[in-house]
């Protein structure tokens, strides 16, 4: 037990050390928050001293010297313009700084996305990593910022407090010093307990916002099975979890401020209790009692704040430490520093010796040797889950190989830039995945300083452009990110002239014309046999008329190639290729 | 505000907890409000009288006053609690509810993206304002006019100072909070929009990472992110300004309450310890509108949520529903005339909702029961929109869709889509197990039954295939299985329930051929005869099919068998060469 709260304790302070490198950037905003933070204390300080002198002048009828109090009022009102500019100068400084630390980690993270292995995105609920870049970053601000704004003043009215004190009268200070530790002790005990009953907090929502995104987001098929009730109870078994645990954790942390504040009532009575018998005695007059006292709610009203900060802060790091394990995710192996950009490829493409796993227990391409040469026609066909798209991540370099090597002219494509690479092959995959935005900017994703003519001309040519005049506003026509209103067709036909726009040397195509009806595919395929000429493709698709006129069938089955060749020569081995193709014939 | 006044409601069950918070806090201010005339005792009959028993007993009503202040507010803070969560947590279950029950015409109104916004981080804006609001709003008026009060009790011509004060500050505060209400909501907008940004580079990461777009998005994601914070900043600067603002206007009181103070002391009408006190409750009231301008702010952002987050119940949920429930009376009488087909389609047109033009156009058909009706047409022809109408997905905007007789509006949606097995064009699971996702078709269905229906769609090497079978995990939107394996796994699904209506909507895309093949023989060879649509591009896939609908650009281009359409309609022998050149080659030699 004690051992895991000294590994979350140490877990809170690497996360702090992170942070404080984020805002150590912004070290010039920061010190002039921290000065100003010395002004404002100070300044509030003084104050209850003025006060406390005008209360002594107030000694009885007819005693009182009018022009002393109005000299001191005027002073007064000096320190508090002075402190109000600084206030505000110091919270507008606070803001700059958490707005752009929270900005640094946004990006940090995101370009941690960019840099991630696919491998990451392809087994972690996208939903869970959307809730750390957004949820987790917006409760980390608030916390940040409360930080600032309160924490500095807090710790520095304490001290500038204590300090002011000792100067009036040594007695009653020691009686302040010796119970405030108390209200430290509360808040240290309270903020260590809600730590993690915050973090509990943090992952169920985690989990709720997962299982949101996705019944959310196919939400047709939930309905299509009637499935709305199903869901909405398991949605209720993790919000009935969610808010035993929120209840946990607010209430808890919510006992900070009442008990702190309990101590601080206790100072203060202290102070004028004993303040009072001082006072007796002739040790310390009224003005400075009353000063005395406004001070011992100065005093403890920062340990106050610093507690609630500090529940809000744990709370923070706790969100910062899910933000940052994802900052700090293995990235993909960069690029090698002599990594060689590879300009416009011949296309000769040699794969050797190539074995693969997702996962290193199942290994599941052995031994795969292909040689094509330059502007060859490469067609893979095969049963379901034969491994076909395996074979373009290994391509396309989103996975990479675990022995063996894959070369393009000539050269490991580990040792080219993932960059170049990736722009000699011109892809579309059978998911169609389009953006929120214009048609436009989706055609042009590949080439965006493409013209005007260039795009139509690249939308004709993937027949998208007859349908794309008639949406409302045509190529400005704003779609969402599923694609909207687009039939499945449609976003095939977008994600088909966006390759064309850009033309590379080598291509892919997954099943890339599966949604499009056959009368338009014949006129895509036509226009795809233009591009591919004298251009290496790869073409996996089931459908075995699109492939019959490859130079190379590679015919796979469980990781592996089993048959190797031409239609012709296939057809004629009468093998597992022969069978697949005579089988839509065969119902007949 | 009025979006929060809708919301409400899922407060209704913490009656209790929502008044007693507020009414313990009330206790703990009344209490506190003492403190300061215990103060005003020791210094003047204290210290003047040199009573020492006197400020003991008065340090002794502090310490008193202090515990009883603990307790109120602990006891407060509990039921404040308690009221949020409760109240967070049902108003989350209702939200969730009511995007369930939306129907598709909605569903493609509302972006996913903002939905799961207003789920999360909008309900848990909302939950910390009632959690705020419970433990404040009152505490905080209270402690402002009852110190304002008590200053009355002591000095009238002082007292005066603060009834100038607090409406100065009211106006202050106020001011501030409703200038920057609306731009809260633009920051909020802005947020929305660096989440959407975020999720599509989750989805679209192959696409990103092909085109090498990565610095590109960085860019993208950097603009969008810098907008965001030049907004966060100006909403900043203006709530900046309330703290400066208001320790101005109390201390200016202050200076007039010495200044008056001094004033009386000198004329012999108050003593100086009395002063002491009215000063302690103007200090008390700066404490307590520090943390009034903070709950303000807490509340404006809860206000500008709750309305997103009402905005979404907004969206209608059924209506269709509403008008079925009331047209099933009506419907009892006139329905099935035993000569009527098993489904007919009766001259239905279809406009979506927000459309222009008509998607479907006097589509007219009829369907015997057992048999296997392809459906057949370009992309945009309105394939998918004819297969929609079954289970009632959308309605028909004009003529009727009738099943057995009775027009489908008339059909209880639970009991209509019971009947049918819909295998959807895109191929989803949900994260649970192979087990859990079969079972979405029978709740109830035996192992046996889903073994059954895995054969059927041609599954079971994909199920044995892997570790734990039916209990073999499945990733969120079943990621970690290819798109073939899915492809099966959705058409088990369909299967389980045994449908009367078996739908495939493009389903079979990802299977090759002998294993779309074989699907179909199988579904053929069951008994009491599903009734099954093929939507298709694949001519292969629908030729042996009873009836073939052929669709073009919503309107029906014939219907027939292969045969038939082969010789007589144009737009199915254009398909059907397209895919079979040889043939074509053939009949023309």
């Amino acid at each position: 037990m004690s051992k895991t709260i000294d590994n979350q304790k140490g877990r809170q302070g690497a996360t702090l050390k992170k942070i404080l490198r984020y805002i150590s950037k912004y070290w010039f905003a920061v010190g002039l928050s921290i000065l100003l933070a010395v002004a404002v204390v100070v300044l509030t300080l003084y104050i209850p001293i003025l006060t406390g002198d005008a209360v002594d002048l107030l000694l009885g009828q007819g005693l009182v010297d009018m022009d002393a109090i109005l000299y001191i009022l005027k002073k007064i009102g000096i320190a508090v313009l002075l402190t109000a500019v600084a206030q505000w100068v110091m919270n507008t400084c606070n803001n700059f700084i958490t707005y752009h630390v929270v900005r640094d980690i946004r990006e940090a993270a995101f370009d941690k996305l960019q840099k991630l292995p696919l491998q990451y995105m392809d087994t972690h609920s996208h939903g869970d990593v959307v809730s750390r870049v957004i949820a987790d970053v917006d409760t980390f601000a608030d916390g940040l910022l409360m930080g600032f704004t309160q924490l500095f003043t807090g710790v520095l009215t304490i001290f500038g407090t204590l300090g002011f004190m000792l100067m009036t009268n040594v007695p009653i200070t020691l009686v302040v010093v010796c119970i405030t530790p108390v209200s430290f002790l509360v808040a240290r005990f309270i903020a260590k307990k809600t730590f993690s009953m915050f973090k509990e907090q943090s992952e169920t929502r985690g989990e709720q916002t997962a299982l949101i995104e996705e019944m959310v987001g196919n939400l047709k098929v939930v309905k299509t099975f009637s499935r709305e009730e199903a869901v909405k109870e398991q949605f209720a078994e993790i919000n009935g979890r969610l808010e035993k645990c929120s209840l946990r954790a607010i209430f808890y942390s919510s006992l900070t401020n009442p008990c702190t504040r309990f101590v601080n009532s206790l100072v203060y009575a202290g102070v004028g209790v004993f303040g009072a018998f001082i006072a007796l005695s002739g040790g310390i007059s009224v003005g400075r009692l009353s000063c005395f006292l406004s001070y011992a709610n100065q005093y403890t009203k920062p340990f106050n704040e610093i507690s609630s900060v500090v529940t809000e802060l744990q709370n923070a790091i706790a969100c910062a430490g899910r933000i940052f394990d994802l900052i700090e995710e293995e990235p993909q192996v960069p690029d090698g520093e002599d990594a060689k950009v590879l300009g416009e490829a011949n296309g000769a493409v040699t794969l050797t010796d190539v074995d693969f796993q997702y996962v290193p227990e199942k290994p599941l391409i052995r031994d795969f040797n292909l040689e094509v040469a330059s502007g060859k026609r490469v067609a893979i066909v095969g049963p379901t889950g034969c491994g076909k798209t395996t074979v373009i991540n290994l391509l396309m370099r989103f996975y990479d190989v675990n022995e063996g090597s894959i070369k393009v002219d000539g050269t490991d494509i580990r040792d080219y830039t993932r960059g170049s690479l990736r722009a000699n092959y011109g892809m579309v995959l059978q998911e169609t995945w389009l953006r929120a935005g214009t048609i436009r900017d989706n055609i042009c994703m590949g080439k965006p300083d493409a013209t005007e003519e260039e795009m139509i001309a690249a939308a004709k040519a993937a027949h998208a452009h007859s349908f794309i005049k008639r949406l409302p506003e045509g190529y400005d026509t704003v779609i969402t990110e599923d694609g909207g209103s687009l039939s499945q067709g449609q976003k095939q036909l977008l994600c088909i002239a966006r390759v064309m726009l850009c033309l590379p040397p080598m291509l892919i195509l997954d099943e890339a014309t599966s949604s499009i009806d056959t009368r338009t595919e014949l006129k895509i395929q036509n226009a795809f046999a233009r591009m591919m000429e004298g251009r290496t493709s790869f073409i996996v698709a089931h459908r075995l008329s699109t492939i019959r006129e490859a130079d190379i069938i590679l015919v796979m089955k469980d990781g592996n190639i089993i048959e190797q060749g031409n239609h012709e020569t296939l057809l004629a081995q009468n093998g597992f290729y022969a069978n697949l193709y005579n089988s839509q014939f065969a119902l007949s | 505000m009025s979006g929060m006044k809708k919301l409400l409601k899922y407060l209704k069950d913490y009656k209790k907890e929502t008044v007693l918070a507020p009414l313990f806090k009330l206790l703990e201010a009344f209490f506190e409000l003492l403190v300061p005339l215990a103060v005003a005792g020791i210094i003047d009959r204290g210290i003047e009288g040199a009573d020492k028993g006197y400020i003991g007993l008065m340090g002794g009503c502090m310490v008193l006053l202090a515990v009883i202040g603990l307790v109120a507010a602990v006891t407060a803070q509990f039921f404040a609690a308690k009221a949020a969560v409760g109240f967070a947590t049902k108003l989350r279950q209702a939200l969730f509810d009511h995007i369930q029950d939306l129907n598709f015409t909605n569903i493609d109104k509302a972006g996913t993206s903002t939905m799961i916004t207003r789920m999360t981080s909008d309900i848990n804006q909302v939950q910390n304002g009632v959690n705020m609001v419970l433990r404040l709003f009152l505490r905080s008026p209270i402690v402002v006019f009852g110190a304002m009060i008590m200053a009355f009790t002591i000095d009238v011509k002082s007292a005066l100072v603060f009834a100038v004060a607090i409406p100065v500050l009211a106006v202050v505060v106020m001011g501030i909070t409703l200038y920057t209400i609306p731009l809260y909501k633009k920051v909020q907008a802005a947020l929305d929009r660096v989440l959407s940004t975020a999720r599509e580079n989750l989805t679209g990461v192959r696409v990103i990472r092909a085109f090498h777009r990565e610095e590109l998005e960085k860019e993208r994601f950097h603009e969008e992110n810098i907008y965001l914070v030049h907004l966060q900043q100006f909403v900043g600067k203006i709530s900046a300004c309330m703290n400066p603002a208001t320790y101005i206007i109390v201390n200016a009181a202050t200076i007039v309450l010495i200044y008056t103070g001094a004033i009386q002391v000198n004329v012999g009408n108050l003593s100086q310890g009395e002063v002491v006190a009215i000063l302690n409750y103007m200090s008390q009231i700066l404490v307590e509108l520090v943390k009034l301008a903070n709950l303000i702010i807490t509340i404006t952002k809860a206000l500008a949520c709750a309305d997103r987050v009402a905005a979404v119940f907004e969206l209608q949920p059924q209506s269709a529903t509403e008008e079925k429930a009331v047209a099933v009376d009506n419907g009892q009488t006139k329905t099935h005339s035993a000569n009527a087909p098993f489904m007919e389609f009766d001259h239905v047109s279809l406009t979506y909702k927000g459309a222009g033009a008509e998607t479907l156009q006097d589509i007219h058909f009829t369907v015997n029961k057992g048999d296997t009706i392809g459906v057949i047409g370009g992309t945009g022809s309105g394939k998918s929109s004819v297969i929609n109408l079954i289970p009632g997905f959308y309605q028909a905007t004009e003529g009727a869709v009738r099943l057995e007789g009775r027009d489908l509006k008339e059909i209880p949606e639970d009991e209509l889509r019971a009947r049918i097995g819909v295998v959807p064009q895109k191929a989803v699971l949900f994260k649970g197990t192979i087990r859990s996702n079969l079972l979405w078709g029978k709740p109830d269905a035996t192992d046996e039954e889903l073994w059954q229906a895995i054969d059927l769609a041609q599954a079971r090497e994909v199920v044995e295939g892997k570790d734990g079978k039916l209990d073999a995990k499945i990733a969120q939107n079943g990621r970690n299985l290819s798109g073939g394996q899915r492809q099966r796994l959705t058409i088990a699904r369909a299967l389980v329930r045994k449908p009367e209506i078996l739908i495939l909507d493009d389903s079979a895309s990802a299977l090759d051929y002998a294993t779309d093949a074989k699907l179909r023989t199988a579904i053929k060879s069951l008994d009491g005869g599903i009734t099954t649509f093929i939507v298709s591009q694949r001519a292969s896939s629908i030729r042996h099919a009873d009836k073939i609908v052929v669709l073009d650009d919503g309107e029906l281009a014939g219907v027939g068998t292969h045969e038939e359409l082969l010789a007589s309609c144009e737009v199915y022998q254009e398909i059907y060469y397209s895919q079979y050149p040889e043939e074509k080659g053939q009949k023309q030699a």
